[in-house]
Protein backbone atom coordinates (compact mmCIF):
# COMPACT_ATOMS: atom_id res chain seq x y z
CA UNK A 1 0.00 0.00 0.00
CA UNK A 2 1.22 3.44 -0.89
CA UNK A 3 1.31 6.27 1.59
CA UNK A 4 0.80 9.83 0.56
CA UNK A 5 3.77 12.06 1.34
CA UNK A 6 3.09 15.78 1.38
CA UNK A 7 5.82 18.42 1.53
CA UNK A 8 3.98 21.70 2.22
CA UNK A 9 5.85 24.94 1.50
CA UNK A 10 4.33 27.05 4.25
CA UNK A 11 2.34 26.80 7.49
CA UNK A 12 -0.97 27.63 5.79
CA UNK A 13 -0.60 24.63 3.51
CA UNK A 14 0.34 22.50 6.52
CA UNK A 15 -2.78 23.50 8.49
CA UNK A 16 -4.93 22.63 5.45
CA UNK A 17 -3.35 19.19 5.20
CA UNK A 18 -3.82 18.57 8.92
CA UNK A 19 -7.48 19.63 8.73
CA UNK A 20 -8.03 17.26 5.84
CA UNK A 21 -6.42 14.30 7.59
CA UNK A 22 -5.71 14.81 11.28
CA UNK A 23 -4.29 11.27 11.50
CA UNK A 24 -1.33 12.15 9.24
CA UNK A 25 2.11 11.64 10.71
CA UNK A 26 4.27 14.73 10.68
CA UNK A 27 8.04 14.31 10.24
CA UNK A 28 11.08 16.59 10.09
CA UNK A 29 14.34 14.77 9.20
CA UNK A 30 12.68 11.35 9.13
CA UNK A 31 15.69 9.64 10.73
CA UNK A 32 13.50 8.18 13.46
CA UNK A 33 10.09 7.89 11.82
CA UNK A 34 11.25 6.04 8.71
CA UNK A 35 13.06 3.44 10.79
CA UNK A 36 9.90 2.88 12.82
CA UNK A 37 7.55 2.79 9.82
CA UNK A 38 9.68 0.14 8.20
CA UNK A 39 9.55 -1.99 11.33
CA UNK A 40 5.81 -1.48 11.68
CA UNK A 41 4.37 -1.93 8.19
CA UNK A 42 0.85 -1.96 9.58
CA UNK A 43 0.88 1.78 10.18
CA UNK A 44 -0.36 3.49 7.04
CA UNK A 45 -1.10 7.10 7.75
CA UNK A 46 -0.19 9.71 5.22
CA UNK A 47 3.00 11.57 5.93
CA UNK A 48 3.70 15.30 6.04
CA UNK A 49 7.31 16.47 5.79
CA UNK A 50 8.05 19.83 7.39
CA UNK A 51 11.47 20.29 5.77
CA UNK A 52 10.51 23.05 3.33
CA UNK A 53 8.49 25.29 5.63
CA UNK A 54 10.47 28.51 5.82
CA UNK A 55 9.04 29.56 9.20
CA UNK A 56 10.52 26.44 10.82
CA UNK A 57 14.02 27.06 9.48
CA UNK A 58 14.99 30.21 11.38
CA UNK A 59 18.01 30.34 13.64
CA UNK A 60 18.16 33.93 14.80
CA UNK A 61 18.56 36.43 17.61
CA UNK A 62 15.39 37.92 18.97
CA UNK A 63 16.40 40.59 21.50
CA UNK A 64 17.72 38.78 24.56
CA UNK A 65 16.69 35.42 23.11
CA UNK A 66 17.71 33.10 20.34
CA UNK A 67 15.00 31.28 18.41
CA UNK A 68 15.81 27.96 16.79
CA UNK A 69 13.16 26.71 14.37
CA UNK A 70 12.03 23.11 14.78
CA UNK A 71 13.43 22.07 11.39
CA UNK A 72 16.93 23.44 11.91
CA UNK A 73 19.26 20.47 11.46
CA UNK A 74 21.87 19.41 14.00
CA UNK A 75 24.55 20.24 11.41
CA UNK A 76 23.32 23.83 11.23
CA UNK A 77 23.19 24.14 15.00
CA UNK A 78 26.68 22.82 15.39
CA UNK A 79 27.99 25.26 12.74
CA UNK A 80 26.21 28.29 14.21
CA UNK A 81 28.46 30.95 15.80
CA UNK A 82 25.44 32.16 17.77
CA UNK A 83 24.96 28.75 19.37
CA UNK A 84 28.67 28.33 20.03
CA UNK A 85 28.85 31.71 21.72
CA UNK A 86 25.80 31.47 23.98
CA UNK A 87 24.92 27.78 24.28
CA UNK A 88 28.15 25.83 24.15
CA UNK A 89 26.57 22.95 26.09
CA UNK A 90 24.08 22.45 23.23
CA UNK A 91 26.79 22.72 20.58
CA UNK A 92 28.86 20.07 22.39
CA UNK A 93 25.85 17.74 22.40
CA UNK A 94 24.88 18.07 18.73
CA UNK A 95 28.51 17.66 17.69
CA UNK A 96 28.42 14.05 18.91
CA UNK A 97 24.83 13.31 17.93
CA UNK A 98 24.45 10.45 15.44
CA UNK A 99 26.80 10.80 12.48
CA UNK A 100 27.43 13.41 9.77
CA UNK A 101 24.52 12.29 7.53
CA UNK A 102 22.22 11.96 10.53
CA UNK A 103 23.19 15.49 11.59
CA UNK A 104 22.45 16.72 8.05
CA UNK A 105 18.97 15.19 8.20
CA UNK A 106 17.88 15.16 11.84
CA UNK A 107 16.46 18.31 13.42
CA UNK A 108 16.21 19.85 16.86
CA UNK A 109 12.41 19.69 16.76
CA UNK A 110 12.51 16.06 15.70
CA UNK A 111 14.81 15.17 18.57
CA UNK A 112 12.38 16.74 21.06
CA UNK A 113 9.15 15.32 19.64
CA UNK A 114 10.71 11.85 19.40
CA UNK A 115 11.27 12.32 23.15
CA UNK A 116 13.65 9.40 23.49
CA UNK A 117 15.04 9.05 27.04
CA UNK A 118 18.41 9.11 25.22
CA UNK A 119 17.67 12.22 23.12
CA UNK A 120 20.98 14.09 23.06
CA UNK A 121 19.59 17.62 22.91
CA UNK A 122 17.18 17.27 25.82
CA UNK A 123 19.64 17.50 28.76
CA UNK A 124 21.38 20.63 27.38
CA UNK A 125 18.08 22.35 26.59
CA UNK A 126 16.88 21.49 30.08
CA UNK A 127 19.85 23.06 31.88
CA UNK A 128 19.55 26.11 29.62
CA UNK A 129 15.89 26.50 30.62
CA UNK A 130 14.63 26.31 27.02
CA UNK A 131 11.06 27.18 26.17
CA UNK A 132 9.23 25.26 23.51
CA UNK A 133 6.88 26.95 21.05
CA UNK A 134 3.85 24.95 19.94
CA UNK A 135 1.68 26.11 17.06
CA UNK A 136 -1.58 25.18 15.42
CA UNK A 137 -3.79 27.09 13.02
CA UNK A 138 -4.35 30.52 14.54
CA UNK A 139 -2.82 29.66 17.92
CA UNK A 140 0.53 29.37 19.58
CA UNK A 141 1.60 28.54 23.11
CA UNK A 142 4.91 28.40 24.93
CA UNK A 143 5.95 26.07 27.68
CA UNK A 144 9.13 24.98 29.45
CA UNK A 145 10.80 21.96 27.91
CA UNK A 146 10.25 20.00 31.14
CA UNK A 147 6.50 20.27 30.61
CA UNK A 148 6.69 19.50 26.90
CA UNK A 149 8.06 15.97 27.25
CA UNK A 150 5.71 13.68 29.16
CA UNK A 151 7.53 10.37 28.99
CA UNK A 152 9.38 8.08 26.61
CA UNK A 153 8.15 8.96 23.12
CA UNK A 154 5.41 11.21 24.48
CA UNK A 155 5.04 14.97 24.26
CA UNK A 156 2.12 17.28 25.02
CA UNK A 157 1.46 17.84 21.30
CA UNK A 158 -2.19 17.43 20.46
CA UNK A 159 -3.69 16.57 17.11
CA UNK A 160 -3.06 19.26 14.51
CA UNK A 161 -0.38 20.91 16.65
CA UNK A 162 3.30 21.06 15.79
CA UNK A 163 6.43 22.03 17.64
CA UNK A 164 7.54 25.16 15.78
CA UNK A 165 10.78 25.90 17.58
CA UNK A 166 12.58 26.58 20.83
CA UNK A 167 13.48 29.81 22.50
CA UNK A 168 16.60 30.22 24.63
CA UNK A 169 17.67 33.18 26.73
CA UNK A 170 21.26 34.09 25.76
CA UNK A 171 23.32 32.67 28.55
CA UNK A 172 25.34 35.35 30.36
CA UNK A 173 24.93 33.54 33.66
CA UNK A 174 26.98 30.36 33.45
CA UNK A 175 30.74 30.38 33.06
CA UNK A 176 31.12 26.65 32.45
CA UNK A 177 29.22 24.63 29.84
CA UNK A 178 29.83 20.90 29.74
CA UNK A 179 28.27 17.96 27.92
CA UNK A 180 29.45 14.40 27.90
CA UNK A 181 27.87 11.26 26.52
CA UNK A 182 28.94 7.72 27.21
CA UNK A 183 27.88 5.26 24.52
CA UNK A 184 29.08 1.93 23.22
CA UNK A 185 31.16 3.61 20.55
CA UNK A 186 31.94 7.17 19.55
CA UNK A 187 29.91 7.61 16.36
CA UNK A 188 26.24 6.72 16.00
CA UNK A 189 26.03 5.88 19.66
CA UNK A 190 22.79 5.97 21.53
CA UNK A 191 23.64 7.42 24.92
CA UNK A 192 24.06 4.91 27.74
CA UNK A 193 24.27 7.92 30.05
CA UNK A 194 24.75 11.59 29.26
CA UNK A 195 25.25 14.64 31.43
CA UNK A 196 24.71 18.30 30.62
CA UNK A 197 26.07 20.75 33.19
CA UNK A 198 26.19 24.52 33.36
CA UNK A 199 27.86 26.24 36.30
CA UNK A 200 28.51 29.77 37.41
CA UNK A 201 31.85 30.03 39.16
CA UNK A 202 32.87 33.15 41.09
CA UNK A 203 36.36 34.55 40.58
CA UNK A 204 37.51 32.66 43.66
CA UNK A 205 36.13 29.40 42.26
CA UNK A 206 32.96 29.13 44.36
CA UNK A 207 30.01 27.59 42.53
CA UNK A 208 27.28 30.21 42.65
CA UNK A 209 24.83 28.26 40.54
CA UNK A 210 24.70 24.74 39.12
CA UNK A 211 22.22 23.17 36.74
CA UNK A 212 22.61 19.50 35.87
CA UNK A 213 20.58 17.12 33.71
CA UNK A 214 21.18 13.46 32.93
CA UNK A 215 19.93 11.58 29.89
CA UNK A 216 19.22 7.84 29.50
CA UNK A 217 18.88 7.20 33.24
CA UNK A 218 15.13 7.64 33.56
CA UNK A 219 11.96 7.82 31.46
CA UNK A 220 12.83 11.43 30.63
CA UNK A 221 15.67 13.71 31.59
CA UNK A 222 16.67 13.56 35.29
CA UNK A 223 17.38 16.73 37.25
CA UNK A 224 17.96 17.07 40.97
CA UNK A 225 18.02 20.18 43.13
CA UNK A 226 19.49 17.96 45.89
CA UNK A 227 22.60 17.27 43.85
CA UNK A 228 22.86 20.85 42.62
CA UNK A 229 22.64 22.13 46.23
CA UNK A 230 25.56 19.96 47.27
CA UNK A 231 27.69 21.75 44.71
CA UNK A 232 26.34 25.28 45.12
CA UNK A 233 27.91 27.70 47.59
CA UNK A 234 31.18 25.78 47.88
CA UNK A 235 34.48 25.99 46.04
CA UNK A 236 34.48 23.37 43.34
CA UNK A 237 36.69 20.46 44.31
CA UNK A 238 37.00 16.79 43.59
CA UNK A 239 35.64 16.05 47.05
CA UNK A 240 32.51 18.15 46.49
CA UNK A 241 31.89 16.40 43.19
CA UNK A 242 32.37 13.00 44.82
CA UNK A 243 29.72 13.91 47.36
CA UNK A 244 27.40 15.07 44.58
CA UNK A 245 28.11 11.90 42.60
CA UNK A 246 27.02 9.74 45.56
CA UNK A 247 23.75 11.65 45.71
CA UNK A 248 23.30 11.53 41.93
CA UNK A 249 23.43 7.73 42.03
CA UNK A 250 20.44 7.82 44.38
CA UNK A 251 18.45 10.25 42.24
CA UNK A 252 18.61 8.54 38.86
CA UNK A 253 16.25 5.70 37.94
CA UNK A 254 17.90 3.75 35.14
CA UNK A 255 16.75 0.49 33.56
CA UNK A 256 18.55 -2.58 32.25
CA UNK A 257 18.44 -2.82 28.48
CA UNK A 258 20.50 -4.23 25.64
CA UNK A 259 22.98 -1.37 25.84
CA UNK A 260 23.81 -1.39 29.55
CA UNK A 261 22.67 -2.55 32.97
CA UNK A 262 20.92 -0.27 35.42
CA UNK A 263 23.83 -0.66 37.87
CA UNK A 264 26.36 0.42 35.29
CA UNK A 265 24.25 3.42 34.29
CA UNK A 266 23.89 4.44 37.94
CA UNK A 267 27.62 4.33 38.48
CA UNK A 268 28.39 6.23 35.27
CA UNK A 269 25.78 8.89 36.09
CA UNK A 270 27.82 9.69 39.20
CA UNK A 271 31.19 9.35 37.52
CA UNK A 272 30.25 11.81 34.77
CA UNK A 273 30.19 14.47 37.50
CA UNK A 274 33.76 13.60 38.40
CA UNK A 275 34.70 14.05 34.76
CA UNK A 276 33.54 17.65 35.14
CA UNK A 277 36.54 18.09 37.45
CA UNK A 278 38.95 16.64 34.86
CA UNK A 279 37.45 18.92 32.28
CA UNK A 280 37.87 22.06 34.42
CA UNK A 281 41.47 21.09 35.11
CA UNK A 282 42.11 20.86 31.37
CA UNK A 283 40.44 24.23 30.79
CA UNK A 284 42.58 25.79 33.54
CA UNK A 285 45.76 24.50 31.99
CA UNK A 286 44.95 25.73 28.50
CA UNK B 1 3.27 11.30 -8.63
CA UNK B 2 5.70 13.10 -10.94
CA UNK B 3 8.91 14.20 -9.28
CA UNK B 4 11.48 16.44 -10.92
CA UNK B 5 15.05 16.61 -9.74
CA UNK B 6 18.60 16.71 -11.05
CA UNK B 7 20.39 13.37 -10.91
CA UNK B 8 24.14 13.38 -11.47
CA UNK B 9 23.91 16.63 -13.40
CA UNK B 10 20.96 15.64 -15.59
CA UNK B 11 17.41 16.97 -15.08
CA UNK B 12 14.96 14.13 -14.67
CA UNK B 13 11.23 13.56 -14.16
CA UNK B 14 10.13 10.27 -12.65
CA UNK B 15 6.68 8.84 -12.09
CA UNK B 16 6.79 7.09 -8.71
CA UNK B 17 4.77 6.48 -5.56
CA UNK B 18 5.62 9.41 -3.23
CA UNK B 19 6.62 7.07 -0.39
CA UNK B 20 9.07 5.07 -2.52
CA UNK B 21 12.34 4.95 -0.60
CA UNK B 22 15.01 6.88 -2.47
CA UNK B 23 17.34 3.87 -2.37
CA UNK B 24 14.69 1.71 -4.08
CA UNK B 25 13.97 4.41 -6.64
CA UNK B 26 17.68 4.61 -7.49
CA UNK B 27 18.47 0.90 -7.52
CA UNK B 28 15.25 -0.75 -8.69
CA UNK B 29 13.54 1.87 -10.84
CA UNK B 30 16.46 3.81 -12.29
CA UNK B 31 18.92 0.92 -12.44
CA UNK B 32 21.63 2.78 -10.53
CA UNK B 33 22.86 -0.06 -8.32
CA UNK B 34 26.01 1.76 -7.17
CA UNK B 35 24.21 2.99 -4.07
CA UNK B 36 24.19 0.10 -1.59
CA UNK B 37 21.77 -0.89 1.11
CA UNK B 38 23.06 -2.52 4.25
CA UNK B 39 21.31 -1.77 7.55
CA UNK B 40 18.26 0.04 6.17
CA UNK B 41 18.04 2.05 9.38
CA UNK B 42 20.58 4.87 9.15
CA UNK B 43 23.44 3.26 11.03
CA UNK B 44 25.91 2.15 8.36
CA UNK B 45 26.15 4.87 5.70
CA UNK B 46 26.29 2.40 2.77
CA UNK B 47 23.37 4.19 1.08
CA UNK B 48 24.90 7.70 1.41
CA UNK B 49 24.05 10.09 -1.43
CA UNK B 50 24.63 13.83 -1.71
CA UNK B 51 21.57 16.05 -1.71
CA UNK B 52 22.41 19.64 -2.63
CA UNK B 53 25.97 18.79 -1.61
CA UNK B 54 25.19 17.35 1.85
CA UNK B 55 25.49 13.68 2.73
CA UNK B 56 22.15 12.02 3.38
CA UNK B 57 20.92 8.47 3.78
CA UNK B 58 18.82 7.30 0.86
CA UNK B 59 17.27 4.49 2.93
CA UNK B 60 15.60 7.10 5.19
CA UNK B 61 14.21 9.37 2.48
CA UNK B 62 11.09 9.22 0.38
CA UNK B 63 10.91 10.10 -3.30
CA UNK B 64 8.66 13.09 -2.56
CA UNK B 65 11.55 14.75 -0.74
CA UNK B 66 13.65 14.82 -3.92
CA UNK B 67 11.51 17.41 -5.72
CA UNK B 68 13.79 20.20 -6.98
CA UNK B 69 16.96 18.82 -5.37
CA UNK B 70 20.36 18.07 -6.91
CA UNK B 71 21.32 14.47 -6.25
CA UNK B 72 24.75 12.98 -6.65
CA UNK B 73 25.27 9.20 -6.53
CA UNK B 74 28.44 7.24 -7.14
CA UNK B 75 27.46 6.89 -10.81
CA UNK B 76 28.02 10.66 -11.02
CA UNK B 77 31.76 10.01 -10.72
CA UNK B 78 31.89 9.60 -14.46
CA UNK B 79 31.15 13.29 -14.91
CA UNK B 80 32.65 14.60 -11.67
CA UNK B 81 36.44 15.03 -11.54
CA UNK B 82 36.40 15.43 -7.74
CA UNK B 83 34.69 12.09 -7.22
CA UNK B 84 37.06 10.50 -9.73
CA UNK B 85 40.10 11.80 -7.88
CA UNK B 86 38.77 10.39 -4.62
CA UNK B 87 37.95 7.04 -6.24
CA UNK B 88 41.40 6.78 -7.75
CA UNK B 89 43.06 7.60 -4.44
CA UNK B 90 41.02 4.79 -2.81
CA UNK B 91 42.26 2.36 -5.46
CA UNK B 92 45.84 3.54 -5.31
CA UNK B 93 46.04 3.35 -1.51
CA UNK B 94 44.47 -0.10 -1.27
CA UNK B 95 41.46 1.25 0.62
CA UNK B 96 39.04 -1.06 -1.18
CA UNK B 97 38.52 -4.53 0.23
CA UNK B 98 35.09 -6.09 -0.37
CA UNK B 99 34.00 -2.74 -1.78
CA UNK B 100 30.48 -2.68 -0.40
CA UNK B 101 30.97 0.51 1.66
CA UNK B 102 32.92 2.29 -1.08
CA UNK B 103 30.16 4.30 -2.80
CA UNK B 104 29.10 5.70 0.57
CA UNK B 105 32.70 6.28 1.67
CA UNK B 106 33.57 8.13 -1.54
CA UNK B 107 30.51 10.38 -1.35
CA UNK B 108 31.02 11.06 2.36
CA UNK B 109 34.64 11.95 1.58
CA UNK B 110 33.50 14.34 -1.17
CA UNK B 111 31.12 16.06 1.26
CA UNK B 112 33.88 16.32 3.85
CA UNK B 113 36.44 17.72 1.40
CA UNK B 114 34.06 20.34 0.06
CA UNK B 115 33.69 21.79 3.58
CA UNK B 116 37.17 20.98 4.87
CA UNK B 117 39.57 20.95 1.90
CA UNK B 118 42.63 20.20 3.99
CA UNK B 119 41.48 17.97 6.85
CA UNK B 120 43.56 16.43 9.62
CA UNK B 121 43.39 12.64 10.06
CA UNK B 122 41.11 13.22 13.04
CA UNK B 123 38.77 15.33 10.90
CA UNK B 124 38.74 12.63 8.24
CA UNK B 125 37.80 10.02 10.86
CA UNK B 126 35.02 12.27 12.09
CA UNK B 127 33.83 13.05 8.56
CA UNK B 128 33.54 9.33 7.79
CA UNK B 129 32.20 8.33 11.20
CA UNK B 130 28.76 7.59 9.72
CA UNK B 131 30.17 5.02 7.30
CA UNK B 132 30.95 1.50 8.42
CA UNK B 133 33.51 -0.63 6.59
CA UNK B 134 32.66 -4.23 7.38
CA UNK B 135 36.20 -5.28 6.40
CA UNK B 136 37.41 -2.72 8.98
CA UNK B 137 40.03 -1.28 6.63
CA UNK B 138 39.86 2.15 8.13
CA UNK B 139 43.57 3.07 8.17
CA UNK B 140 43.88 2.78 4.42
CA UNK B 141 40.62 4.62 3.90
CA UNK B 142 41.92 7.53 5.97
CA UNK B 143 45.22 7.38 4.04
CA UNK B 144 43.30 7.53 0.74
CA UNK B 145 41.22 10.52 1.77
CA UNK B 146 44.37 12.30 2.94
CA UNK B 147 45.89 11.62 -0.48
CA UNK B 148 42.76 12.75 -2.33
CA UNK B 149 42.68 15.93 -0.26
CA UNK B 150 46.30 16.67 -1.14
CA UNK B 151 45.61 16.16 -4.87
CA UNK B 152 42.42 18.23 -4.90
CA UNK B 153 43.85 20.94 -2.65
CA UNK B 154 46.93 21.25 -4.85
CA UNK B 155 44.66 21.39 -7.90
CA UNK B 156 43.04 24.49 -6.44
CA UNK B 157 46.26 26.38 -5.75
Amino acid sequence: MTRDVFIPRNLEALWDLLDEDPESRVFAGGTDLFVRLRRDQAVHPSLIGLERIEELQALEEDGPDVFIGACVTHARISASPLVKKHFSVLEQAVRVLGSPPIRNMGTLGGNLVTASPAGDTIPPLTVLGAEVEVRSRGASRRLPIREFIRGPGRSVLEQKEILSGIRLRKDNVHTVHHFEKVGQRNALAIAVVSLAAVLRLSESGVVERARLAWGSVGPTVITSREVERIIEGRPLSRQVLEEAAMQAQKEVSPIDDLRASADYRRRVAGNLLLRLWTRLKTLDES
Amino acid sequence: MNIRFVLNGKPLTVETPPDRRVIDLLREDLGLAGTKECCGSGECGACTILVDGDSRLSCLMTAAQLEGRRILTIEGAEEDPRLRTIQEAFVEWGAVQCGYCMPGMVLASAALLSRTPNPSREQIREGLSGNLCRCTGYQKIVDAVEQAAALLFRGHQ
